[in-house]
């Protein structure tokens, strides 16, 4: 068998997500120790914080805290596991380099999104929070959420091989999640609060008050957005950028 | 069980040969290895023996390419060039005691992934006529059929839907077999052969091994006298063997 001819590497990669998906269904190995600890945090803070009183950069840092430390607990065991439980040996004699990153970080971004998922809506019911611009805390929760996870793949892979793990995990993703956590609270901020002053773009000349607050509304959602846009691109590219140097690092990573 | 595994005169590179060139390697201060030569081709037989840490699964990790040697070379050649790094996923086929398959996967999901991830599809591939399945092959069975037979040649048969997990030591040992075999590879490497195989298990690698000598070339590390004498050449490590 000549090997990658046949299929192209995203076949190749989603064979990996596959593999990995179909054994997190049958042990829980990540989820569970992920969504413990995300409901938990949201739990405890929630019982013990008036949701009054934290002002939305306040619950926006919050909301990100609880899904980074989440992508801790749980993002770096798509590659410990492998090494502990020694397949990582036959995994390294069939698969190459980039669909191996390529399957993980689909699966990172598929096992952070289902956190989000959880995570966001229980934290706006907790906090009794409605958000000025959902559109665009559905944008901030699905970028960081990819660039959460690009940052986590390639350091999972980089500790997977040292012995204390978990420690050396959260010390190194934290510096390089930065940038992307940053711009993620940022944006999440804007989409709890509005853009400063919004609301103030009256829609003029809609007649009656239900068709004017539909109005406000949009016209915050909309300034909302054009307030997050540098925030969201930022993110964007944050994670393009990851990923293209996590393809560049992860032979010598993987092979060495 | 009954029929041929398919190694023989399947692979892509039926003149393959292993070269180690000098090859020695350290752990931090520890010096394994020291200028091990050596040339098997396809065909023939290789033993490496040696006492308990005298480098022979290292060796076999090295001719595998899945380790980097401090110095030598080690050369796969076919078809009068150096294969690269890129033709490893199709060459080598490997059974090891630090090989481990999935235990939350069935056999036959095992065999399923690592052909995938292989490149192969799984859909009638006519590139595989002639391998043990050939017949399904053709019908579309694909990378299934093929691994149901491989599954029945070392004596799975009945237990591909099985979680690996479930396994006993030395049916992961023959599951590791049907692994290394998948992809007809054109160099078998074998650390511990026989290691948790009852008799009958025991007699399939020297089925494997006899059909191998067809065309494919082996490497086997043991310390198992009678396994040594499967060798064509053997090389003892360590001074003491």
């Amino acid at each position: 068998m000549t090997p990658s001819s046949d299929s192209g590497a995203w076949r190749k990669a989603w064979a990996v997500f596959v593999k990995d998906i179909t054994s997190e269904f049958r042990t829980r190995y990540a989820l569970s120790a992920v969504l413990l600890f995300a409901v938990t945090a949201l739990a405890v803070v929630s019982f013990s914080v008036s949701p009054y009183s934290l002002e939305p950069d306040a619950q926006s840092a919050f909301l990100w805290t609880v899904l980074f430390f989440s992508a801790m607990t749980g993002l770096a065991r798509s590659f410990v596991r492998e090494e502990e439980s020694r397949t990582v040996l036959a995994l390294r004699l069939s698969a190459a380099p980039d669909d191996v990153y390529l399957g993980k970080l689909m699966f990172n971004a598929a096992l952070q999104g289902a956190v989000a998922l959880v995570v966001v809506p229980l934290f706006l019911v907790l906090m009794d929070i409605t958000p000025v611009a959902p559109g665009v805390l559905a944008a901030s929760a699905a970028l960081g959420t990819l660039a959460l996870a690009a940052s986590s793949t390639i350091v999972a892979a980089i500790v997977s091989k040292a012995k204390s793990k978990g420690a050396l995990f959260a010390v190194l993703a934290f510096p390089i999640s930065v940038p992307g956590l940053a711009s993620a609270v940022r944006s999440t901020t804007v989409a709890l609060r509005g853009a400063g002053g919004a609301g103030t773009a009256v829609a003029v000349g809609v007649a009656g008050a239900a068709a004017r607050t539909t109005g406000v509304a949009v016209a915050r959602s909309a300034s909302a957005m054009a307030a997050a846009r540098g925030d969201l691109l930022a993110l964007t590219a944050y994670s393009v950028l990851m990923i293209a140097a996590s393809l560049l690092l992860f032979d010598f990573v993987w092979n060495e | 069980m009954a029929g041929s595994l398919g190694l023989c005169g399947q692979q892509p590179y039926t003149d393959f040969e292993l070269s180690l060139e000098q090859v020695s390697h350290s752990f931090g201060k520890r010096r394994v290895l020291t200028s091990v030569s050596a040339a098997v081709r396809a065909g023939q037989v290789m033993v490496v023996t040696g006492p308990n840490g005298s480098g022979k699964s290292t060796l076999i990790k090295i001719a595998a390419r899945l380790i980097r040697p401090a110095s030598g070379r080690v050369v796969w050649r076919a078809g009068g060039r150096e294969l690269g790094m890129d033709a490893a996923k199709g060459v080598v086929g490997l059974v090891s005691p630090e090989l481990t398959l999935y235990d939350e996967l069935t056999a036959i999901e095992n065999l399923l992934f690592f052909a995938r991830v292989r490149g192969w599809s799984g859909h009638g591939l006519v590139r595989w006529r002639g391998l043990a399945g050939a017949e399904d092959v053709a019908a579309g069975g694909g990378a299934r059929a093929r691994a149901r037979a491989i599954l029945e040649q070392v004596g799975l048969e009945g237990r591909g839907d099985d979680l690996v997990g479930t396994y006993s030591s030395g049916m992961k040992q023959r599951l590791k077999y049907a692994f290394a075999l998948m992809h007809s590879p054109a160099l078998l490497l074998l650390d511990e052969p026989t290691a948790n195989l009852d008799e009958a298990g025991t007699e399939i690698v020297r089925r494997i091994i006899a059909e191998a000598r067809g065309s494919a070339c082996v490497v086997v590390a043991t310390n198992e006298p009678e396994e040594v004498t499967w060798g064509d050449a053997v090389i003892r490590l360590g001074g003491v063997a």
